[in-house]
């Protein structure tokens, strides 16, 4: 099938979350901003403080907008004993009806300023009251400025709900951002076509409403109106409730191939075990193990590594064994998290060189590069060199490099084949390694963590019997040349295949 | 709603602005039942505040404004103001609502039934019946300021206040309008006070003529005792004008 088609096969249940998170924050913002409009057209010192925020809002960029309610609601709700989601629809939704706010306030607020006094006289001389005032006149005189200002915000609305998958919160930038991480443009762009056409849609009825109210056609408000209600309700339809509610579980993925393959993998099996799945793709590291912590992802997968160093701050390397049965105890004692198992591969930070200059200049291990490393340029990903581990590594290995350049990961390994760097910060479990014939260092000092892959689930999911039961299979499952052949079909430049394909292809390969 | 037309009286009513000028001050005034009474002055001079005052647009800081003895605050202002008709230079006229529903816009405020009354209020105000879908902004100028005094007169006001009603208007529709407004105010029994800065329009129309000036009233005659010079020297200033216009044409036709 063509890749574009297939990508568009997974936009309706993300269309449906878009439309209702986005309809959602437009409601709300249109709720409070009409009465403030109204008190701010009446009372100065009101109308500065409401404009003043919404203005400031808007100045703060949506993403940064979306990522600051995460905190927020995580002390919020530690303030109140718990119980507030700090991931998913509630972040989104109050981002985004703050960023609502300022394009209704200001039309509300500039439309009721411009409403010609005499009729305002003539309104009072012949005997309205405040209320009918407000109803009989000012509303229908605003409302085609109003409805301006509400198409602004729907339409910012729409576009900044993209955003909202970096909070977990399922919609189309779901498709763009992994589409963006996978290099998979079909999967890109059939999110970004998605969400303007959304927009643009939206846009038109609503301008079709405005032109209604402002040339008194009735019939085009009446049928714009209804055309946007109509459209909402089929966009949400995969959201409806049906019958013979089956449990809804939640798969979170971090924001790479192997992340998004996993997490199919694992959902595969859980949909075979009764369970609806649901996937929230695109986690960062530092919230993903707080959402699983908190019920609001069910399982996901995590490096030993990873929450050694950043979550339990450990600087120690044990043996990887010891390491994963550590984690475990912390994670449940601490988190009350399950541990279910290390699936059998590492994805660990590894350095890594061309081949054939490795076995040119006879370097096997960290110790060998630290001779030569004054000559080298050395590539890293983007977060690397700010990293515990790459702190860990120079203090066990006296390396100066000639030169450090960070990269996003596709570009470091085009660096590395140009020879415009000499040693990479690579992943074990990449498959580019073994298909670009890059030879990985040993490390004899043990200055790297483990990073075995281990799955971890929801403090609720660790006492369901049935759950584990059909993730237990997975355990030590999954060798590292399974995993890096998966990647790398995602991954790799050409006949790149979408990470459910991969999935697909890794449970037959390791038979479950 | 009395049916005999109300008697207005002033009790030393004065308005002063937050600016601290004296826009009304102090004036004592009994406007009689069935009055036409024009009220003339410069721009300035608080004829418009005085008659604002009557139906709460404005509120006095000092005295107290009756109808027929009863103070005009002591209900709520929309009360008041559906009793009242009101008139004034900009219209304004509800610019998204027809000229039927401009008209009725006082009777459905206050809960009555519209009925046939667009269609008499427009026969009244010499407007043809065939306007009444049309929006404002189709009308002319002249045609708009009936609408108003149509508008005004829907409720069955007995007292009509006019500020500058016709100020906007060329002088044929002007001559015509006055005319009009002069002889419904005779055949529905009104009190009606018209604010007007053009001494000849109050001269041709009113009972009784007011000059006001620096918030005093400072003249109060019929148009014939300041036709023979009487009223005091403001007030002849502003008789002299037409008056020479007057003399003046005719010295041309002759």
């Amino acid at each position: 099938m063509n890749p574009f088609l297939e990508a568009m096969g997974r936009v309706p249940p993300l269309l449906a979350q878009h439309v209702l998170l986005s309809f959602t924050a437009l409601a709300i913002g249109i709720v409070i901003s009409l009465p403030l409009a109204v008190w701010s057209a009446r009372n100065r010192h009101v109308a500065r403080v409401a404009l003043g925020f919404a203005s400031l809002v808007q100045t703060i960029p949506s993403l940064a907008l979306l990522a600051l309610f995460y905190p927020v609601l995580l002390s919020l709700s530690a303030l109140v004993g718990g119980g507030i989601p700090a991931l998913g629809f509630l972040p989104s939704l109050i981002a985004l009806t703050l960023y609502a706010l300022l394009p209704i306030l200001r039309n509300g607020v500039a439309g009721l300023h411009g409403i010609d006094l005499a009729v305002i006289e003539a309104a009072d001389g012949v005997g309205m009251t405040a209320t009918q005032k407000l109803r009989l006149v000012e509303v229908p005189l605003v409302a085609p400025v109003l409805i301006a200002g509400i198409r602004t915000a729907a339409v910012w609305t729409i576009g900044a709900a993209t955003l909202s998958t970096t909070v977990g919160q399922p919609s189309l930038g779901d498709l763009i951002f992994a589409g963006l991480q996978t290099q998979n443009w079909a999967l890109a762009l059939a999110g970004c076509a998605s969400a303007a056409a959304l927009a643009i849609t939206v846009d038109l009825l609503i301008g079709g409403m405005e032109q209604g109210l402002k040339h008194r056609r009735r019939w085009l408000v009446a049928t714009s109106a209804a055309l946007l209600a109509i459209g909402m309700a089929a966009a949400t339809a995969p959201l409806w409730p049906r019958a013979g509610g089956q449990r809804t579980v939640v798969v979170g993925a971090k924001n790479f191939a192997e992340q998004y393959i996993l997490a199919r993998l694992i959902g595969d099996r859980l949909e075979r075990a009764g369970y609806r799945v649901e996937y929230r793709d695109g986690l960062g590291s530092a919230v993903i193990f707080g959402a699983v912590a908190g019920g609001d992802v069910d399982v996901y997968v995590d490096y030993a590594g990873t929450i050694w160093t950043n979550e339990m701050k450990r600087a120690d390397v044990p043996a990887r064994p010891a390491m994963v049965a550590a984690i475990g105890d912390w994670a449940r004692t601490t988190r009350g998290v399950g541990l279910v198992g290390a699936l059998g591969f590492e994805n660990a930070y590894a350095f890594a060189m061309r081949g054939y200059d490795a076995a040119r200049r006879g370097i096997r291990t960290l110790d060998d590069l630290v001779r030569v490393a004054p000559d080298l340029t050395l590539g890293s990903d983007l977060e690397f060199l700010e990293r515990p581990e790459w702190a860990a590594v120079k203090r066990a290995y006296p390396l100066r490099f000639r030169a450090t350049t960070p990269y996003s990961p596709t570009f470091m390994y085009q660096a590395l084949a140009s020879a415009r760097v000499d040693v990479i910060s690579a992943f074990s479990s990449d498959g580019r390694i073994a298909a670009e014939k890059l030879t990985v260092l040993a490390d004899p000092r043990r200055a790297i963590p483990g990073y075995d892959a281990i799955l971890l689930v929801a403090p609720a999911r660790a006492k369901d019997p049935r759950f584990l039961a059909a993730l237990k299979p997975l355990v030590g499952r999954v060798p590292v040349d399974a995993m890096r052949a998966a990647n790398y079909r995602v991954d790799r430049e050409r006949d790149k295949q979408t990470p459910e394909a991969a999935a697909t292809w890794l449970a037959k390969r390791i038979g479950s | 709603m009395p049916a005999q037309s109300p008697t207005l009286t002033f009790d030393r009513v004065s308005k002063r602005f937050a600016d601290g000028t004296m826009a009304v001050d102090h004036v004592d005034l009994t406007v009689t039942r069935g009055t036409f009474v024009a009220l003339v002055g410069g721009s300035g001079s608080g004829k418009s505040t005085l008659l604002k005052m009557v139906n709460r647009l404005v509120e006095p800081t000092e005295g107290r404004v009756l109808i027929d003895g009863a103070d005009v605050t002591a209900g709520p202002a929309p009360m008041l103001r559906r009793r009242i008709g009101y008139v004034f230079q900009n219209t304004g006229l509800f610019p998204h609502m027809t000229v039927a529903q401009n008209i009725g816009i006082g009777l459905r405020i206050a809960g009555r039934a519209v009925g046939e009354r667009v269609g008499e209020l427009l026969d009244l105000v010499d407007l043809p019946r065939i306007v009444a879908d049309r929006m404002p902004d189709e009308l002319s100028g002249g045609q708009r300021q009936r609408l108003g005094v149509a508008r005004a007169l829907a409720t069955e006001p007995k007292l009509l206040l006019m500020d500058e009603a016709f100020g906007a208007l060329d002088p044929v529709t002007r001559d015509t309008l006055g005319t009009a407004i002069r002889s419904l105010h005779d055949r529905l029994g009104l009190t009606t006070i018209l604010v007007t800065h053009d001494m000849a329009e109050a001269l041709l129309l009113a009972n009784r003529v007011l000059v006001m000036a620096a918030g005093r009233i400072v003249a109060d005659a019929t148009p014939a005792q300041l036709l023979g010079g009487e009223g005091g020297p403001e007030a002849q200033a502003l008789v002299a004008v037409p008056r020479d216009q007057a003399n003046r044409l005719r010295a041309l036709a002759s």
